[in-house]
Order: structure tokens, then sequence, then C-alpha cells
């Protein structure tokens, strides 16, 4: 027991634990699922080989990057007005006293709530869902960003004060990069998030994407379509926060990799 | 040249608030180097705010070569105790220093020769490219010292830089102060609690009291320079004056402790 | 260089500004603009610059939801969506925390199941919603399904993180005085396990209710959701603003109940303030 758990706390011991467990699951998984009778469940060679034959038809390309498209779009806009807004709220008091009991009432109202607020403005379309994803996804960054401008360091901030750094330089030399860390806790917060939207978004009419491919397979019960939907979006989700957790040691390369991150 | 008259600054709050300077005057000369020093809890580093422009008194003024201080000058540079936090981490050593230059309108050439022999006065000028974490926390006053250096300040403003740094490091951190201001003849405002280092370091020492603090006595100190940290301290003017300051500062604590109990 | 003095003032009217500007900025401000905000749609809507049909005026919407206060579709809606989030909040909470806790402490299981748990964790649970209609069914079990799926990883990832958050002195003080397994966990382990609990409750919060109301939107079963597709649908975009509005209310309660609650804990735990 003590040597198992010496093995798990060093960076090559969790890799073999890791892959252990991912192989012992997926094996299982499988085994169990080979001779499965349920409909609702088939065997999990049948949902890959479903997975191989349509998401790698022309068809199917176009849905996954349809999904892809409205998400880059929807996150972008999120991260572009959540921060912009967020280091203005942050900074200046007097606009945060002002907006904040709106800002707390429009962020409490659950983004899929607007859907139907968003098909009456954009009808079924793309700009809908992108509107919808940037809706619902500004908040956690928005928030964050704020706060994190609220409690830039104040020895920090003196300093560019005493050495009159102002205006744009002070805020992409030292605000930006001070608020860094909060910002990327936000869109982290925010991704799963964005996920969540654009597949509801799909759900409710829109004629392509990931989710609309599920919603139809499940109506017209093609339930390996459906399946091969689901571990579809499992492998888009598991990557997209893979790449965003590279993406964010490479912006905080400055940080002391003894400090503590998360204050 | 700087000339503080009547500053006072009182905090808000209950009971007509905090009042941490009241009363406070004294006067700078171009090229010396003045300590204010004082025991802990006197005000000194909010006395330091309203000189730098930081923070704005409540009463009397600051005044620069005749103009009033109302925000930071343009020729004042800042050193602060906490090193580790007025060094950008996320710039390089070099980019730190060259972070209040870029405003100045200084070319690109001007300035990586600024920042070259900065770093070189404070003995880092191998350690350009690395970042503050990579740096002892002397080291990184050293940075902080380099980065007032290369701006090329009139008045260089220190808030007790040297008491997070352990003994050793002060007293060579200390030797680097003496050696550039001498070359550059800078004017140095220093703050300290430490009584030697402000008897070693000055060509005058302001005790200043306990809050609402004013300035209790000012103390020339005819010590030669160049000082040195063995020769100086052994020399019976410095301990005859070290024992002054300390005494007129014992004395400020007692009194303060008796009419409070 | 600018020259400003400071005009001396005296203490009292320094105080007299202070609190004065505390309630402007405090009450003052905030209503004039929510004020502004509403009298500027008024005007938009009522003068034509903003379609009628997308967006019936501020006073319109006042009044769909003031008819709605006495309305019964209202209550059953209400309680419906707060029962289940109530339940999807406690859920997720207890059971993200006592997996959190054993996989904290028992490292090499945590070791095993880390891929899996960051597999599952992004998998938007929404894609499951064709799956749980086919096998749970369209009541509010499936609701609650699914925002629990969501939100029981937002629990478990910082509740693992949490627990092994804990000091290293604090733990080789519990070692010398050789606490058990109980009490080191009581006393040492829950109280660093506290703040990372609390930024993943109110976390979880939005999650659940949001998964809650897409349910109610896409498998149309009764809650709030429901009420604002319907109202859409039939053509009373009053109504549906009435509702996305209490939809907003809601959310603020519970998230002002959560955080009261949060703050209680702390008190008695010793911790000062929030994370």
């Amino acid at each position: 027991m003590k040597t198992l758990v010496a093995a798990s706390t060093t960076d090559r011991g969790r890799l073999a634990f890791g892959t252990f467990g991912a192989v012992a699951a997926v094996t299982a998984w499988f085994l169990i699922s080979e001779h499965s009778n349920n409909a609702y469940f088939p065997p999990l060679r049948a949902i890959l080989e479903q997975a191989w034959n349509y998401w790698t038809t022309a068809e199917g390309v176009t849905n996954i990057l349809a999904s892809l498209q409205t998400l880059a779009g929807g996150l972008s806009l999120a991260i572009v007005f959540g921060v912009v807004i967020g280091l203005i709220i942050g900074q200046l008091p007097v606009v945060e006293q002002t907006v904040s009991p709106t800002l707390e009432f429009a962020r409490a109202i659950p983004a899929t709530a607007l859907i139907p607020f968003a098909m009456m403005l954009f009808g079924v379309s793309s700009e809908m869902k992108i509107f919808l994803i940037a809706l619902g996804c500004v908040w956690p960054v928005l928030l964050s960003t704020a706060d994190g401008a609220r409690r830039v360091d104040r020895t920090l901030s003196d300093t560019a004060r005493a050495f009159q750094v102002s205006g744009t330089q002070r805020q992409l030399y030292v605000i930006l990069p001070a608020v860094l860390p909060r910002i990327l806790v936000g869109i982290r917060i925010a991704i799963p998030l964005s996920l969540i939207l654009m597949v509801t978004s799909e759900m409710v009419g829109v004629q392509r994407g990931l989710g609309f491919v599920i919603t139809q397979a499940q109506a017209t019960f093609q339930l390996l379509t459906m399946w091969s939907g689901i571990l579809i979006l499992g492998i888009l989700g598991f990557t997209l926060t893979f790449l965003y957790t590279l993406v964010e040691r490479r912006l905080l390369r400055w940080s002391d990799p003894r400090g503590d991150r998360s204050s | 040249m700087l000339v503080v008259s009547g500053l006072e600054k009182t905090y808000p709050g209950k009971d007509g608030g905090f009042t941490a300077v009241s009363g406070m005057s004294f006067e700078v000369h171009e090229g010396e180097i003045f300590t204010l020093v004082g025991p802990s809890g006197a005000g000194k580093t909010t006395l330091l705010r309203c000189i730098a422009g930081l923070d704005a008194p409540t009463g009397g003024s600051v005044t620069f070569d005749g103009e009033v201080v109302s925000g930071p000058p343009r020729d004042f540079a800042v050193v602060f105790q906490d090193y580790a936090r007025s060094l950008m981490p996320w710039m390089t050593v070099a980019k730190n220093v060259e972070l209040p230059l870029m405003k100045k309108g200084i070319d690109a050439a001007d300035r990586r020769e600024r920042i070259t022999r900065a770093l070189q006065e404070v003995g880092l000028g191998d350690a350009a490219e690395k970042r503050p974490f990579q740096l002892s926390g002397g080291m990184q006053q050293r940075v902080a010292i380099a980065r007032a250096i290369a701006y090329r300040p009139k008045v260089l403003i220190m808030d007790e830089p040297f008491a997070s740094v352990d003994a050793q490091t002060r007293a060579d951190l200390e030797d680097l102060l003496l050696r550039v201001q001498e070359e550059t003849g800078t004017t140095v405002l220093f703050v300290t609690h430490d009584v030697d280092e402000s008897v070693y370091l000055s060509n005058r020492v302001a005790i200043v009291s306990r809050s609402p603090s004013r300035v209790a006595e000012i103390v020339d100190i005819p010590l030669p320079y160049p000082r040195d940290q063995i020769d100086t301290k052994s020399q019976p003017g410095f301990a005859h004056l070290r024992g002054h300051v300390f005494g007129r500062i014992r004395e400020m604590v007692r009194d303060a402790n008796l009419t409070t109990t | 260089m600018t020259t400003v003095t400071a005009p001396p003032r005296t203490s009292k009217q320094m105080v007299w500004v202070t609190t004065h500007r505390r309630t402007l900025g405090r009450y003052i401000l905030p209503t004039v603009f929510i004020l502004g905000l509403i009298g500027l749609q008024e005007l938009l809507t009522q003068n034509g610059a903003l379609p009628a049909t997308y967006f019936p005026p501020a006073s319109e919407i006042a009044a769909a939801l003031i008819q709605e206060l006495s309305a019964p579709a209202l209550g059953s809606a209400l309680s419906s969506t707060l029962s289940t989030w109530l339940m999807a909040i406690l859920l997720s909470v207890g059971l993200g925390t006592i997996v959190g806790v054993l996989l904290g402490l028992i490292v090499p299981l945590e070791a095993i199941l880390r891929p899996i748990i960051e597999f599952l964790r992004p998998v938007p649970s929404v894609a499951l919603i064709p799956l749980v209609v086919l096998t749970i069914g369209t009541g509010s079990q499936s609701a609650l399904f699914l925002a629990v799926f969501a939100a029981f990883w937002q629990v478990l990832v910082p509740a693992i993180i949490g627990v092994r958050a804990a000091h290293p002195v604090a733990l080789d003080t519990a070692r010398s005085y050789s606490f058990s397994l109980w009490q080191r966990i009581r006393w040492i382990q829950l109280p660093s396990m506290l703040p990372y609990l609390a930024t993943a409750v109110r976390l979880a919060t939005s999650t659940s209710l949001i998964l809650i109301v897409t349910a109610e939107i896409i498998i149309q079963m009764p809650g709030i959701g429901y009420e604002i597709t319907m109202s859409r649908s039939v053509g009373n975009p009053a109504r549906m603003y009435a509702y996305i509005a209490l939809s907003g209310a809601a959310g603020i309660l519970l998230n002002g109940l959560v955080r009261r609650l949060e703050n209680k804990l702390f008190a008695t735990h010793g911790l000062g303030g929030t994370a």
C-alpha cells in the first residue's frame, strides 16, 4: 500500500496508473457491452464502427465544423466583451457600483432561458447560436476579470503610477498581465458552459451541428448514431480542455512555479 | 529644492478619524541623502506616499522646485520595500527597467544603453533576460534600484528598501546606494526604522515622532564620504551620533507609552 | 506638473462627504441606472425604434408579470423548477464532496480514475438529453439527472484539490499529536477544503439551474423554462419576458441563499472571508 501511494505521487507513476485506468475502463465497457441486447446501450464496437462510418463522411465533417465554428464565434465574443467590460468595471468603482445590481440580475438569468428570446431575435440561424453562447459565457469571464482588476496588487499599481506609466501603456503592460491569471480562470469556466450552450442551441431547430445530429438520431431511433455523437462530443470536450491547459501554461510561463497560482 | 510644509494626513473614520501625520515640515537640499528615521508606526510610509504624490495630503503641501506636488512628479523615482511586488513578474529584468523609460520619449538605442549601464551598475549585467522569480530577494531589489537609476530622476525616494533582505545583502545594498549617489549626485529621500542605517547613509537625519508624526529633530551627520561599513562605523563620531538618535527615539517611545497607560 | 493644494478640511466635513458618497454609490447610482434603462426601453418601444412584436414596452412586461402573479401557472412552474434545483444542488454537492474526500485521501485510486474523470467532466450533459429521454423519460428525474451530471464534476474536482490543500505543518501537527484518521479529516482536511468547496457550490448552483431550464425547454417538462417557450410559441412576448425576469429573480434568490449558508459555515469554522 505504501509503495502504491508513493508510486502514485510521481509524474511517471501517475501516468502509468492513469493509462491503466483508462485502458481498463474502455476494455470493461467493450467487453460488458459486447453481447448487450439492450437497444439503448449498444456494444461499444458497434458505436465505434458507426462513429467511423458517419463522422468521416462529408456530412459528418460538415456538422462537426458547423459546431466548431459557432463555438469559436461565441467564445471569442464572450472573451472580448468579458475582458473589456471586466477591466472597466474592476478599475472604476463608480461604474461598478452603478451597474452591479443590473449585472447581478442579468447574470442570474440562466442562459438557456434566453433561447426563445434569441430565436425571436435571430430566427433559427447560426447568429442565434453564437449570440446564445456569447451571452452565457460572458459572465464567468467578466466577473473573474473584474475581480482580478479590482485586486491588482497595490505596490504594483503604485510602482506604475510613481514611474508615470499610464494610459494604454499601463493597461497593456501592467493591468492586463496582472489580471491575466484571473481572465484565464474565467475562460476555463466558460469552456464547458459554451459546449452545453452549443449543443442546446443546436437541439432547438438549427439544421446542422452535433446537437442536431444527436436529437435527429434519437427521434428516428438511430441509437448507434446518437451514441457515436455523444462519444464525439466527449472527445471534443476533452480535447478542448486539454488544449486550453497548454495555452494557459504557455501564457503563464512567467509565474513562479513555486508560488501559489490560485491566488 | 523639496519642501514639505505643515503636511497633514488624516484618514476618515469615527471620532474625527485617524491622523497619521500632522504639522510635518522639513526641506531636502539638492544632492544630499536625507533620511527620515523613527519608531515603527510613526506614519513614515504615509508621509512618503504623500511626498511621492501617491496619496493626497489633507493639509499642508509638498513643493518641488517651487511647484506643488499633486500627483506623482515626473522627476521622482520610488523604490518600495516590497521588491517582490514592485517588479512586474511577467517581464524580464531588462523589460522591467525599460518600462518607465518608454513614456519618456527616449529612442530605442538610448534605452538599451541606459538599461545595460544601470544593470551593470548594480552588478546584474548578465541577468537582463531573467525573470524576477529566478532571482534572490537582494537581486530583485537591485533590479528595482537599477530601474530607478535608468530613469535618471532628480529625486530618489526609498521606502525602507532594505528592510526585507538579510544583513550581509543589506550592507552591500547600502554601499551600492552610496556609490550610485556619489556618481549621479541624485537627491535621495530615504525612510528607515534602522538607526545605524540612517546615520551611515545620510548627510542629515530627521527623527520622526510617533503618530500623529512630525519632525522632532534634524541631526547633521558630518562624517566624511566615501563611507565604509567598517571604518565609518568604528569612528567615535558615528557612535556618538548613533547614540544620540537612538536616545531620542527611545525617549519618544517611552513618553508615548507613559501617556497611553 | 500641475499645481493643486489640498484644501484644509475639518474632519467633520470629511465624514459627511464619505458617508454621503457611500449612500450615493450604493443606492442612488444603481437605481438611477436601472430606471434609466427601463425608461430607455419604454421610449424606444413606444416610438417604434424597436419592433413591438419582439420588444413589448417595459410597462407591458410589468403588467404581464403582475397578472401572472395571480395565475395558477406561476406557482406550479416555480415550485417544480426550484424543487428540482434544490435536489440537484444537494445531490451534486453531497456526492461530489463524499467522492472527492475519498479520492483525495486515496491517492492511487484517484490516479487510476483521473483519465475517466477528465473525459466525462467536459462532456456537455445536454448531449445526454436524447439518451435520458429514452431511458429515464420526460419527468423531472430527467432534469435532475442532467443537472447532477453537470454539477457533480464541478464539485468533485475542487473537492479533491481541497482535501490535498491541507497545510503540511497542520498535518505534521496532527501526526505528532497522533490524531485518528477521523480526527484528521474532521479537524484539518475538511476545513482546508471549505474555500474550494464554496467556489464549487456557487458554480454548481448556476450550472444546475441552466441545465434544468434547458431540460424544461427541450423536453418540455413543466417549469419556468417551459413557460418561457410556451409564451413565445403562442405569441405572447410580454409573458415570455416576464418569465425570463422571474428566472433571474429565482437565480438571485438562490445565489443569495447559498452565499448566506456559506458565510454561516465560514463563521462557525473561524475562517475569515469568502474565497
